[in-house]
């Protein structure tokens, strides 16, 4: 193994020297996980994706992650690194579209069980005929299954929300996966300046016993809470036993709200909050309101943007107080179910004023000039 | 951030299917802090909160989870000493939570409490006042929920770890030496006049 040295994590993120790189998404994984004291990394490959655990599988053979292999499918990876993390060590795999779907069982399982994982969700269309493109689909389908979910809209914020998602998915009173989602190609294959932490220092190592479940570890006890499960029993005792577990996992979504301050800033980016007209969306969509409200900007027209960084839990305060004095929300989106817009229209008071509009999927991207149609249309 | 919570955790029974209090925006201590009935206060304060719930109790027990049963580590026979010599100063019961399985076809009441069903532990002993130490978090609020939700207990959760929402008193970062301030706590009540429940 690489000699790396271990720096407490506020250090680490926030008092090191950093260094800019001009790179790729994926090769900002690799730089992440260089830097996480990774015990096992498990790939599969699907585009967008594969390259990122290509780049994982190098760091093991260059001594930065201890074990690394390729799973049979999805779902058998998804179901390794759960093993793995009940085992007690720290884990990585990424994923995307299909594979997501194809892994699907696995996320909820993941949450249920209380399992820190970190997994990179590089998003693409789930479609048939089929598309490789870049989509955002799948991320509706992952918004209830008790995984937190930050949404990356550069690499600078893959590097970030990876290496500070193992932290927060550590904590005691949080204890869950945490998917960090970056839209295909748009982010994954495209270079972007980085700013990364040195590589000699690495996160401290995960520690097992200050789970808050035990540790699968057969010489402590208790080992066998995994037996008798009571999912096949029918009486109120056992639905009630459910009932209470699955408050906790919605209970330890929100404890992990502190930390989501702490080290990621909040769970929202805000310019321009009170403009009458505001953008608020996640991802790429983010990047491309940029461009939109320079050319509003260039009309005369005065926008404000909300890049939403965390999606569970939802900054449901910061969006109700953020949204109560405009008068338009226009919600640009990657997909077509408009998962984003259903969000937002479920916390807001005056939900009449929320525009799911512009919205492309199949891949297309989104011509800023899109954004700035529906700008237009709501000063005018 | 979520605003301040103005929701209580208080005995119940609460009824059917009673909230996470995290989800009702009740949030842990930090270090040097309790939580008494969803609100944070000092751990003085909630060290002495306790010893009054210890002593006016009718039938208090205390249940030790997993990590205080076996010696699994340094500390855990000095905690466990300390819970136990605190459960003698109250006069408490002690009955043990030793493992997580849902115990069928019956558990024994008289000897054990299961995470998944203590509601009839506490029942079937009439436990006005219990509390939880050694149990692994998730497992203790899975118990303190369903507690609640079902019977009129008051819960105290002495917890190493960051603490537990759904207990009406709860520490945090318990070892045996913060047990041991809450027997002195007890019995300084107990020289004051204070006689248990």
């Amino acid at each position: 193994m690489v000699e790396q040295k271990v720096l407490e994590p506020e250090k680490l993120f926030f008092e090191t020297q950093r260094t800019e790189l001009f790179i790729t998404g994926s090769e900002v994984v690799k730089e992440a996980i260089k830097r996480a004291n990774v015990d096992i990394a498990i790939s599969y490959p699907i585009t967008p994706q594969s390259e990122s655990m290509h780049l994982v599988g190098d760091l093991y053979a260059e001594g930065y992650v201890k074990e690394y292999f390729r799973g049979e499918n999805e779902f058998a990876v998804m179901s390794e690194v759960m093993g793995a993390s009940m085992a007690g060590v720290r884990v990585f795999t990424a994923t995307g579209g299909p594979g997501t779907l194809r892994a699907f069982e696995n996320f909820p399982n993941w949450s249920g069980s209380r399992l820190p994982i970190v997994c990179a969700f590089m998003t693409r269309g789930v479609n048939a005929p089929l598309s490789i493109q870049p989509d955002t689909i799948e991320m509706a389908f992952m918004l209830d299954t008790g995984m937190i979910m930050f949404h990356a809209e550069t690499g600078q914020d893959i590097f970030d929300m990876i290496l500070k998602a193992y932290v927060i998915a550590e904590k005691t009173d949080v204890h869950l996966p945490i998917g960090i989602f970056m839209d295909g190609f748009f982010v994954t294959h495209t270079r972007d300046k980085v700013k990364v932490t040195p590589e000699e220092f690495k996160l401290p190592p995960y520690k097992p016993y200050c789970s808050p479940i035990p540790v699968m570890d057969m010489e402590n006890v208790p080992v066998r809470h995994m037996r008798d499960p009571f999912v096949m029993k029918s009486n109120f005792i056992s639905y009630a036993a459910h009932a209470s577990w699955q408050q906790e996992i919605l209970a330890a979504v929100e404890r992990s709200r502190k930390y989501i301050y702490r080290y990621l800033g909040g769970m929202v980016e805000v310019e321009n909050k009170n403009a009458d007209i505001l953008i608020i969306t996640s991802g790429t969509a983010v990047s491309q309101s940029r461009e939109a409200i320079e050319l509003a900007k260039q009309e005369g027209i005065d926008v404000g943007l909300v890049k939403i960084k965390c999606l569970r839990p939802f900054p449901v305060d910061e969006i109700r107080e953020l949204a109560a004095n405009a008068k338009y929300i226009i919600v640009p989106e990657f997909n077509r179910v408009g998962w984003m817009c259903r969000e937002l229209k479920s916390v807001i008071e005056d939900n009449s004023k929320v525009i799911g509009a512009p919205r492309v999927f199949g891949g297309m991207t989104m011509p800023p000039k899109l954004i700035l149609d529906e700008i237009r249309r709501c000063a005018n | 951030m979520t605003a301040k919570s103005s929701y209580k955790v208080l005995p119940g029974p609460e009824g059917y299917l009673p909230p996470a209090a995290a989800t009702m925006s009740v949030m842990l201590p930090d270090p040097g802090e309790g939580l008494v009935e969803g609100e944070i206060v000092p751990q003085e304060q909630a060290i002495n909160k306790i010893a009054e719930k210890l002593l006016s109790a009718k039938n208090p027990t205390f249940f030790p989870g997993p990590l205080v049963l076996w010696a699994w580590k340094d500390g855990v026979i000095e905690k466990a000493v300390a819970a136990k010599e605190l459960a003698d100063v109250v006069g408490a019961k002690i009955i043990p939570m030793p493992d997580y399985r849902p115990k069928y076809p019956m558990i024994n009441p008289e000897i054990e409490i299961n995470p998944n069903h203590p509601n009839l532990t506490i029942w079937h002993n009439k436990i006005d006042v219990c509390v939880f130490v050694g149990v692994h978090c998730h497992f203790a609020n899975i118990a303190l929920k369903i507690i609640r939700g079902g019977t009129s207990c008051y819960t105290i959760a002495l917890c190493g770890e960051m603490g537990h929402e759904d207990a009406m008193i709860t520490l945090r970062d318990v070892k045996a030496d913060t047990i041991r301030k809450i027997t002195e706590a007890v019995k300084e009540m107990k020289a004051g006049g204070v006689v248990s429940g």
